[in-house]
């Protein structure tokens, strides 16, 4: 463009004409950063331990990514930031305890599957990170669900292990899980800053909304997703999560347990396989509610966050199909007679 | 009556990898999910539809100067069927606790694209050798084909294979879900598919030097 300008003083081309600094690795980058908040909290809450895994699913994502691109013969793109991204995801989406070979074949699946053989960036139809988990909480379940306690002393954690707050409050109701943490305060506390048995990087509500937030002010993210994915769960916890009546529930509980912070500004708004119109991503972000207050409450795990977002993902193409604008000036078809 | 000019061996060959049922027609793909979790369950699969194949070839042949075009399907169905039935009432007969899993896929055999496509593509256009030819090469194909899916998937997701332990540790235990298979199906047919690639490359980079 610049020699361009040079030597013809007036440049004619196609549009768009004004173009924004953007790319694809500045996007990719600045997701990764805003994922550092809680990535440092799980160092903290976790031990080594957290960056052991966090750094071998990297690793593996980024390696894999350029291998097979060198073997498929396509342009090598593991340096933009997504393959990192992707490693990053779903090192977050792992429990502390794990032995060191899942989070690698998590990556590869994660990388080579579910992203590079569909095709690459852009094609693929289901959130990379995602289907890694899927693939190896249904491979393994037993080690998928060995969660740690967390230390917060940055040692070497012990073995000893608990379940999530989730889990406890599948299995012995409300009352037992308010007892486990205290009172009810302390029980918003330790979720809100991240000190509950979890996933990596889902545990610390507040270090997520710091991330978020950096994407909503980039306006690399928008409220649409995030905001009617969390609203659907608030209302749903509330009206059916109480025991007997209805509206008894308690939203807060849900709102910032497991992985729905995490998935709702992190993963339901990737790019790739979320609606790309606003109306679309409200519907998304409804029925990723839906299904996860479904599976949380009726199902057979504690945790519905990464299956509904799955699902949602495969409707995302007939959503976006759905609520397609009016094309300007087109005529509105006359109704049969 | 267009007869083929394949000789019966590039008929064998033909049915085992240009048209393959799984990985080149990419049909009769329920049963190379359904039955695959182990060797064993493929294997006796295999075997099943060699026969049904074979025999539904050998018989369509022998009949087809008999068969009124306007009545084919129906007339194909009855053989398919008998045939299956033979091999159905067989399995249970002696091979009881195979056919305690795959019972039901066996029977499927009826519904079979493959042999079905068979049948109306090429025995009741040919001759009685040819056909027998034809048949043997696809059953033996699909056979392949199961063993193949059918080795990686109790490999990785049991680690064992015929029922015997092969590697100790924790298997992925997808691979003999139906997930797995999807999976097994799909990366193979892949890898064949660029093995072609590749060796038809190849073959254009040796003619044109």
């Amino acid at each position: 463009m610049s020699t361009d300008a040079k030597t013809h003083p007036l440049v004619v081309s196609v549009s768009p004409h004004v173009r924004g600094g953007e790319s694809i690795a500045k996007i990719m980058w600045t997701v990764n950063f805003a994922l550092l908040p809680a990535f440092i909290m799980s160092v903290y809450y976790f031990g080594p331990r957290a960056v052991y895994v966090t750094a071998l699913c990297i690793l593996t994502a980024v390696f894999s990514e350029h291998i097979f691109q060198k073997a498929l013969d396509r342009k090598v793109t593991s340096t933009d930031g997504s393959a990192f991204l992707t490693g990053l995801l779903l090192g977050m989406n792992l429990p502390p305890a794990v032995p060191f070979y899942i989070p690698i074949v998590g990556s590869f699946v994660a990388i080579v599957i579910t992203k590079t053989l569909f095709g690459g960036l852009g094609y693929n139809i289901f959130n990379p990170a995602l289907i890694g988990r899927a693939f190896l909480l249904i491979t393994w379940p037993k080690l998928m669900t060995k969660w740690a306690m967390p230390t917060a002393h940055f040692i070497e954690m012990d073995a000893k292990t608990t379940a999530t707050p989730l889990g406890i409050l599948k299995e012995e109701g409300l009352a037992k899980l308010i007892e486990h943490f205290g009172d009810k305060a302390s029980l918003y506390k330790s979720l809100l800053f991240g000190s509950t048995a979890g996933s990596l990087g889902e545990t610390s509500a507040i270090a997520l909304l710091i991330g978020a937030a950096i994407l909503l002010y980039k306006k690399y993210i928008t409220w649409h997703t995030p905001l009617s994915f969390l609203g659907t769960v608030a209302l749903i916890a509330w009206i059916f999560g109480g025991k007997g009546a209805l509206f008894t529930g308690d939203p807060v509980i849900h709102l910032l347990s497991g992985g729905l912070i995490l998935g709702a500004f992190f993963m339901a708004t990737d790019y790739v396989t979320c609606p790309t119109v606003r109306k679309g991503q409200i519907i998304f972000g409804i029925g990723c509610g839906a299904i996860t207050m479904l599976i949380r409450l009726k199902g057979g795990f504690p945790e519905g966050v990464m299956f509904a977002i799955l699902l949602m993902n495969c409707f995302a193409p007939l959503i976006d199909r759905g609520v397609k604008p009016k094309q300007f000036g087109a005529v509105k078809k006359e109704a049969k007679k | 009556m267009a007869h083929t000019d394949k000789s019966n061996w590039e008929l064998i060959k033909n049915g085992m990898f240009s048209e393959n049922t799984i990985f080149r027609m990419a049909i009769s793909l329920c049963p190379s999910i359904a039955v695959t979790n182990s060797l064993k369950n493929g294997f006796s699969m295999g075997i099943a539809v060699i026969f049904v194949q074979t025999m539904v070839n050998l018989t369509v042949s022998l009949i087809r100067n008999f068969i009124n075009p306007k009545i084919r399907i129906p007339i194909f169905m009855l053989v398919i069927a008998g045939y299956v039935s033979i091999i159905d009432m067989s399995m249970a007969a002696w091979a009881r606790p195979v056919y305690k899993q795959i019972g039901l896929y066996i029977q499927l055999i009826v519904a079979f694209a493959s042999i079905f496509a068979r049948a109306e593509v090429f025995a009741v256009k040919n001759r009685v050798v040819p056909s027998i030819a034809d048949g043997l090469g696809m059953g033996i194909g699909f056979f392949l084909a199961m063993i193949v899916i059918s080795f990686f998937r109790e490999l990785l997701g049991k680690g064992s294979l015929w029922g015997m332990p092969i590697v100790s540790g924790n298997p992925l235990l997808i691979m003999i879900l139906p997930a797995g298979g999807f999976f097994a199906v799909g990366i193979l047919m892949g890898f064949f598919n660029w093995m072609d690639a590749r060796i038809a490359a190849r073959k254009t980079a040796a003619e044109t030097t």
